[in-house]
Parts: C-alpha cells; sequence; structure tokens
C-alpha cells in the first residue's frame, strides 16, 4: 500500500510546493544556482591582492625533490603519446572523413557519428558539425588540411581555450594555507588524484598536508596514506565511519597550526542523486571554510562517463560551487568528449589530466594539446 | 533535462494522430528521434544503428492497432525490442560439479569490483553457501585491506596472503586460493582482481593468466551504468582478452540512463546477471530487463521508485498515512509537513518527479523546483501553531501575517500555500472516496469527475505496459477540473496535463493487486 502513499504524496507535494515556487516566479525571480565563473574570478583576483603572483600553475614547475616526479614537459609529451595512442582511431576516421573528395551530407553526417562516438553528446556534436559545414562553405575550401584546421579550431573553440585552468595552490597572505577539495561519484578516482595531487605540489616544493575524509569506503584513508607517505606528507584522518566534516576541519586546522601551504581534502565517492549525501558534502565545504577559504573544488569526472557527466558536473556544482575538472583515466580508449559538454554548459574548466595509475600520471590540461591529440596529430 | 522520447515522439506524430497507420516516412520520422534518444542514454552509436534498422523493420511489418496511435505504437516497438535485447536470456549462476566454485570479476578501474566482490559473498552467504574472497587486486593501494574490511562486513572469510601496494603476483595468489578453498571448505570462491584497461596488453595478459590458474565457472564482467560510448570497445576488450559469461551493472542508484546495458549485451551477447544499486553490502539485485528498457527510454520509473520509497518509510508512518488515506480522514498540515518530510528522504525532488511517466512536458517547472523552496513550505507551516496545522480554515489575515513574519515569506505566500493545500486536500478526499470502494462509482462523484473514466479502463497487469498506458493518459490535453481550479488560471499546464492521472490509474491498477 506504500506505493500509493508515496504517489499521492509526491501529488500533492507537486501541487502544493510547486505552486509556490511557480508563485514565486513572477515576482522575485530567484537567479538559477549560482554559476561557478565569477565566483571564481572574484578567488583570483582576491588571492592576486593578496598572494602577489597568482597561480603559476604548480604542475608546469615541477621541482622533483623527494621521490623525483618528472618534469613537466615530459608529462605533456607523455599526454600527447598517450592520448595518440588510445584515439589515433577516432583522429584517422575523421581524416578519412575529411579526405573525400566531396564533403557529401553522408560525409557530414558521418563527422557527426565519429564526435557522438567520443561521447561529445548529440547537442554539441551537432553544432560543432553544423558551424564547421558553414565555415567551409562560407570559405569555399575543399581542402582536407584546410577543413581539419577549421575543425581543430571548432573543437579549441568548444573547450574554451581563454579559461583560467591554474590552480590555485599559493597559501594565503596571512599564512594560511590554500585547500584543494577533491570530489566526484564513486570510482573515478578521487583518491588517486589526491594522492597524485599532492605529489605533484610536493614536487613544487610546497609542503602537504593530505586531510582523509573519505571516512565511508572501506580502506579509503589507507589508500590516502600510502599515498602521503610516499612523498612525506601528513595524513589527518579519523576513524571509518566518523563524520567526515570533523576531518575536515582536523586537517585544516592541523594544516593552520603546523603551516603547509596546501591542504587537500579527499571526500566519499557519492552519487549526485543521493540528497544526503550532497547535504554532507556541503556540509564538509561549510565547516572548512570557517577557518579558511576554500580555493578550489576539484570534481573528479572519469573519461570513460557518458552523458551523465553532464548531470553529475551540474549537482556538485550547484552543491559546492565547483572550480575545477580533473579528467581521468584518459589512457584508455574513452575520449572524454564529454568535457567539451560540461564545459560548455557549466563554463567550468578541465584543470588537469590522470592519464594512468603510475603515480606521476597527473598532468595539466591544455586544449590545444587535447585537441591535436584527438586529432591523431 | 533532456525530454522523454516518449514526449518527442508525441510531437513528431502530433500531426498525424488521426491516422491509424505508420507509414514509411512516419518510420523515418520516429528512427531519428528514438536514435537521439538511445544516444543520449549513452547506447554506443553502432548498436544504435543496428537497433534502428531491427526497429524500422518490425515497424513496417507491423500489424495496424486499433488501440494505439502511431507514436504508441512506435514505442511499443522498441520498448518490446529492448526488452528482448535484455532480457533474451537470464540466467542463474552456473556452480560447479565438483567445489570450489569459482567466480571471476573483471573490468575497468573504478567501476566497483572490489564492492560487488562483498556483495557477492554476501548474497552467496545468504543463499546457503560458504564463500571465500580472494584478493587479487595487488595494484591499487590497499584494495586489499579494503576485501578485508568488505569481508568482515559481511561475515565472509577472506584469503589475502600478499599486502598488495603492487607487491605480490596475483595470479600466484589466485592458484594457492583454489587449494586453500578446498581445505577449509569453502564451495564458491570470489576472485577480485585489479581494475584495468582494455589497451592494457600486458595487464589484460595478467588477467588471463590468471583466469587460466583458477579455471572459473563464471567471469562477471563489471561495468559501470554511466559509461559512454566507450562501453563498446572495453567490453569488446575484455571479451578478447580474458572472455567474460555474464555482465553485472553497477551504480544503477545513480540517475544514469545506462545505455551501456544494452551496447554490452548486444555487443557481446553475454546476459547481464546483477544490478548493483548502492554502497551498502545489501543493495545488489537481479537484473530487471522491463525496468531497464524503461529507464533508457526515460519512460519514468515508477516502480524504482516504488522500491526506494519502500526503503526509506518507516512501516509505522505509512501505515498511518495508509489509513489517513482509506478512511478519508482530513488531510492536516501536520500530516503534510510529515509526508514532505518522508518524501524528501528518498532524493531529490526533481529526480522523484521525473521518475513518474509522463512528467516530461513540465521539466522546465521541475528544474524550478527548488530543495530550497520546499525548506520554505517547510518554514512556513512549522510557524503555524499546532491549532493553526490542524485546523487550516482558522487562518484568518492576523493569524496569516504573524505566520508570514515568522517564517520570513510574505503574506502571499503563506495564503497561497493554504489555497494550494485546500485544493490538496479536496483531491485527497476524492482520491479517498474513489479509494474506498474500488470499480463502484466513487461517493464523491462530482469531485472525482476526472478520475472517473480511468476506472473503467483496462488495465495491464504488466508493469511496462501499464507504463506505456500512463503515458497514453498524459496525453488527454485537458486540466481535470478538480486541479484546474486549484491552478493559477494564467498559467496552465504548469502542472501536466493529466498530472495526477495516472497516478489515479496506479492507484486502481495497484490496489487490486
Amino acid at each position: 500500500m506504500e506505493y500509493v502513499i508515496v504517489i499521492v504524496a509526491l501529488a500533492i507535494l507537486a501541487l502544493v510546493a510547486g505552486g509556490v515556487v511557480l508563485l514565486r516566479r513572477p515576482g522575485g525571480r530567484r537567479l538559477p544556482p549560482p554559476a561557478a565563473p565569477p565566483v571564481r574570478t572574484g578567488t583570483v583576483t582576491e588571492e592576486a591582492g593578496e598572494a602577489g603572483s597568482i597561480a603559476t600553475a604548480p604542475v608546469d614547475t615541477v621541482a622533483p625533490e623527494i621521490e623525483l616526479p618528472p618534469p613537466s614537459a615530459g608529462r605533456l609529451v607523455r599526454l600527447r603519446a598517450r592520448l595518440a595512442q588510445s584515439q589515433n582511431a577516432f583522429g584517422k576516421a575523421l581524416l578519412a572523413v575529411l579526405s573525400r573528395d566531396a564533403l557529401d551530407d553522408d560525409a557530414w553526417d558521418e563527422l557527426e557519428d565519429t564526435l557522438i562516438t567520443a561521447d561529445v553528446g548529440v547537442v554539441p556534436a551537432r553544432q560543432v558539425v553544423d558551424d564547421l559545414r558553414n565555415k567551409v562553405k562560407v570559405l569555399g575550401s575543399r581542402d582536407p588540411a584546410q577543413v581539419r584546421e577549421l575543425l581543430k579550431q571548432e573543437l579549441i573553440a568548444q573547450i574554451g581555450p581563454d579559461l583560467n585552468r591554474a590552480l590555485h595552490t599559493t597559501p594565503h597572505a596571512d599564512g594560511k594555507p590554500a585547500v584543494i577539495m577533491v570530489v566526484g561519484v564513486n570510482g573515478t578516482g578521487k583518491t588517486t588524484t589526491c594522492g597524485k595531487l599532492g605529489r605533484v605540489l610536493v614536487g613544487d616544493g610546497r609542503t602537504v598536508l593530505l586531510g582523509a575524509a573519505d571516512t565511508f569506503r572501506a580502506a579509503a584513508a589507507d589508500q590516502l596514506v600510502t599515498w602521503g607517505t610516499r612523498v612525506g606528507a601528513e595524513v589527518v584522518r579519523g576513524p571509518e565511519g566518523s563524520d567526515p566534516a570533523s576531518v575536515a576541519f582536523e586537517a585544516v586546522k592541523q594544516g593552520i597550526d603546523t603551516g603547509v601551504d596546501v591542504v587537500i581534502v579527499d571526500t566519499a565517492g557519492r552519487l549526485h542523486t543521493k540528497t544526503g549525501l550532497m547535504d554532507e558534502l556541503g556540509k564538509v565545504k561549510r565547516v572548512v571554510e570557517k577557518q579558511a577559504d576554500v580555493d578550489e573544488v576539484l570534481l573528479v569526472l572519469d573519461a570513460t562517463t557518458g552523458q551523465n557527466g553532464l548531470t553529475q558536473a551540474r549537482i556538485f556544482a550547484e552543491v559546492v560551487n565547483v572550480t575545477g575538472i580533473v579528467l581521468t583515466k584518459l589512457d584508455g580508449t574513452a575520449k572524454g568528449g564529454i568535457v567539451i559538454a560540461v564545459q560548455r554548459e557549466l563554463g567550468v574548466p578541465v584543470k588537469l589530466v590522470g592519464l594512468g595509475e603510475g603515480p606521476d600520471d597527473l598532468a595539466p590540461f591544455e586544449p590545444e594539446a587535447f585537441v591535436d591529440a584527438i586529432l591523431g596529430d | 533535462m533532456f525530454e522523454t522520447l516518449s514526449d518527442r515522439l508525441t510531437t513528431v506524430f502530433s500531426s498525424l494522430r488521426t491516422k491509424g497507420k505508420l507509414s514509411e516516412s512516419d518510420i523515418n520520422a520516429t528512427a531519428r528521434e528514438i536514435r537521439i534518444a538511445l544516444l543520449e542514454a549513452d547506447v554506443a552509436l553502432p548498436v544504435v544503428k543496428e537497433f534502428i534498422e531491427r526497429v524500422k523493420e518490425r515497424a513496417r511489418g507491423a500489424e495496424v492497432s486499433q488501440a494505439l496511435n502511431p507514436a504508441q505504437q512506435v514505442v511499443k516497438i522498441v520498448n518490446d525490442e529492448l526488452i528482448e535485447i535484455l532480457g533474451g536470456e537470464t540466467r542463474r549462476v552456473r556452480y560447479a560439479k565438483t567445489a570450489p566454485t569459482v567466480i571471476m570479476l573483471a573490468g575497468l578501474q573504478g567501476t566497483g569490483k572490489t564492492t560487488l566482490a562483498g556483495k557477492l559473498a554476501r548474497w552467496f552467504k545468504a543463499e546457503g553457501h560458504a564463500p571465500l574472497l580472494v584478493a587479487c587486486d595487488l595494484q591499487r593501494p590497499n584494495a586489499v585491506q579494503q576485501i578485508q574490511v568488505l569481508g568482515e562486513r559481511a561475515g565472509v572469510a577472506v584469503y589475502a596472503p600478499e599486502p598488495g601496494n603492487g607487491i605480490g603476483d596475483p595470479v600466484g595468489v589466485a592458484r594457492r586460493s583454489i587449494d586453500f578453498a578446498r581445505n577449509a571448505q569453502h564451495d564458491v570462491v570470489i576472485v577480485d582482481t585489479a581494475g584495468r584497461l582494455g589497451v592494457d596488453q600486458e595487464m589484460m595478459r595478467q588477467a588471463a593468466d590468471i583466469r587460466d590458474a583458477v579455471r572459473p565457472d563464471e567471469i562477471l564482467f563489471v561495468v559501470d551504468a554511466m559509461i559512454g560510448q566507450d562501453a563498446v570497445t572495453t567490453a569488446q576488450a575484455f571479451l578478447d582478452g580474458v572472455g567474460f559469461d555474464g555482465v553485472v551493472l553497477t551504480k544503477l542508484d545513480g540517475d544514469a540512463r545506462g545505455g551501456a546495458a544494452l551496447s554490452v549485451r548486444h555487443i557481446t551477447g553475454r546476459p547481464i546477471m546483477f544490478a548493483s544499486t548502492g554502497e551498502k553490502l545489501e543493495d545488489f539485485d537481479v537484473f530487471h530487463p522491463d525496468r531497464m528498457a524503461g529507464r533508457i527510454l526515460d519512460m519514468g520509473d515508477i516502480l524504482t521508485l516504488i522500491e526506494q520509497a519502500e526503503k526509506a518509510f518507516d512501516t509505522d508512518q505509512a501505515a498511518k498515512m495508509t489509513s489517513k488515506f482509506a478512511s478519508g480522514e482530513d488531510f492536516t498540515l501536520e500530516d503534510f509537513l510529515e509526508q514532505m518530510m518522508m518524501i524528501r528522504k528518498l532524493g531529490p525532488i526533481g529526480n522523484l518527479l521525473g521518475m513518474l511517466p509522463g512528467m516530461g512536458q513540465m521539466r522546465q517547472q521541475i528544474d524550478q523546483i527548488d530543495e530550497k523552496d520546499l525548506d520554505r513550505v517547510a518554514a512556513i507551516i512549522r510557524s503555524m501553531t499546532p491549532f493553526e496545522r490542524s485546523n487550516p480554515k482558522a487562518l484568518n489575515g492576523s493569524r496569516r501575517e504573524r505566520i508570514a513574519r515568522g517564517s520570513g515569506v510574505s503574506v502571499g505566500e503563506v495564503g497561497a500555500l493554504v489555497t494550494r493545500f485546500f485544493d490538496a486536500q479536496k483531491m485527497m478526499r476524492a482520491m479517498a472516496g474513489g479509494m474506498g470502494i474500488p470499480g463502484m462509482p466513487g461517493t464523491r462523484r462530482k469531485v472525482v469527475k476526472a478520475a472517473k473514466p480511468k476506472k473503467g479502463k483496462q488495465r495491464s497487469g504488466d508493469p511496462r505496459k501499464r507504463a506505456l498506458q500512463g503515458h497514453v493518459e498524459t496525453e488527454i490535453p485537458a486540466l481535470p477540473p478538480t486541479l484546474g481550479g486549484g491552478l493559477p488560471g494564467g498559467m496552465p499546464g504548469q502542472l501536466p496535463p493529466g498530472f495526477q492521472m495516472p497516478d489515479l490509474g496506479d492507484l486502481q491498477g495497484r490496489k487490486k493487486k
């Protein structure tokens, strides 16, 4: 009998609450969930004022100290090599289509299909192809190389090359550490990303403290401790099942006390549909903010994720105001095209990419290199 | 938020509503919409193409149905076809003739293999077996600890001789585990392996070596319901690399539409055996093809909604509500508040409403409903005295003003809530009336006017058909008078046409079960 109640109750709830919503709308139209970009810019300028030199992407200047993480140049080369390896087929297919004598409707459809296969999504794929088609028409170009160049420009434009992709990891002027929170759904590689990021920052000569606020998954804290000890970063953890917000608070507190540069807070994976867990995440952030500003909230997205990635990003952005995306598992066959849709929709830039299980397989994201690799350069 | 397939198809066919037959052009127009719907559900492109061909084929030869309009006819074909593919051959776990039965898990990183191993162990234990968990993921830091903790939680033995974190030989562990199981009288061995990429030759070889070492009776490929177009490549790579006999779909408790299920099934021909729907060890079930079909098509998922509700609601509350509904007793604001709190436990309100079939047309509105608005409603009600809550009629101007001040809203909002509540109350009474004597004209006939015709309609016993019918009904454009009266005249359609119709229909249909 309960189901009857659920349905009736929902109906009534929708009727009563929905009505209130509708009534409110014409008057004080509330803004849609806080758009990420303006807030982010705020942080940037604020930091610029405080810390002088803002956020030179730390990953760019890796000076190996503890476990000799390879220099960033090597990373980018590897990014290209790895992407080329996994995405060659995609690039080839594009090239095959583009090098035909006549670009007929079928060819364009095929091009669209190729983009869809990269998880770009139906709507963005169509838009890219339509734009490209118009440009080709206007320019009257038939040369595959030229069309390819246009496609590259088009894809780069979709990814948004001028977004600020720097990570804010400079400690604040008042001596408080920069705080980075890592969030995402289950199994995308949050803990691994925390570990790798900590490593990169240590390599960069910063002192790092890791907060294991994933108190839910069995042995998650142990996993982080393993990462931490490898690079000599301290890890703050709580007992399993304890309140993640308190662990995060403790981590930041200890970070302030010991005067580290960066505190990285790992959180438990949670599906964006679980309100309770999302509320908990909001609480973690609020609690941390009692002591220090949260400089970066990084959403970890798995490159294999399909169209659901967009919903994930949207909901996480609403709850904790995501400032950047880490695209992991790009070393597989997945193309991670969902990034295009996510950036388009939310304006949140991809800041880092994960390229494998190795401890140094984390690199800064560069739109041009990414697109080059997609196109099989 | 995307529109549902049925909504799209309804638009496509709106001009041809009267035609009772599918023409070639109808089919083509439909095929395009189905294609987009499937792609948005992450069904892999090659699979979509083949699938569409099959649907077209069937649609062409389809008998003209008198009962369904073209849109419904196509949706039905698509749905049937999906169920056929997804559920073609469901089967149970094959147990080995001589114990132990060995089950090996394989998949990409982060799909939930280790968690699934724990769930499987618990499941086998509940079935009366003595499972053994084997920690062959020596790659990921502390995967071994994780499986030990899971084993402890499930009350199952764990074989983990190696510390992990990159140390130890998984193949050796796997080989020795079989003897260990034999000696310790375990009749089921679950081998958890490290996550690996399809393109990683070395790791795939290792998986194949583990396979050869333990000769599993079942290899389960674990795939995340959120996976996109890559599902095909990955599934194929695993099929070639290690081979698998069955598929487990994980993270189905999210809102991903799970087109991967179709892709993997179609490409590999291997059945989907289990579905994993949460982080707790008991969130694990056999796979329901019909629900998955509805989910891929985004046809609303009443059944899942109900299941979630059954999990979240406490039985006392539910029983209280039931008696309240059945007796037709007056529904007070207090009850409403309680109900709202119960519902909020289920998840984001937008998601819940989205699960009701036919809500596609009001997706915009659903998106507008914010959890904060519910908080506001709760605040308004909490600012009332107990007397006011049970007698909302007593809310005069000055009381309303006080409440508005107490809850920080305008008097108008309080007024609107109260008006709306009266409408809801009316609806409740109407339902109670109809429910009290099912199948007979309700005593409050005037109020239930709109709901009445539904009762006569035949209800399919099959849930998915019923879901389809639910859709049919949502196409009724006129607002039922009960509801229509309660809505501001200037904003028609903010509740979807026939909004409560499917609910009422379900009420009836389910009640009779």
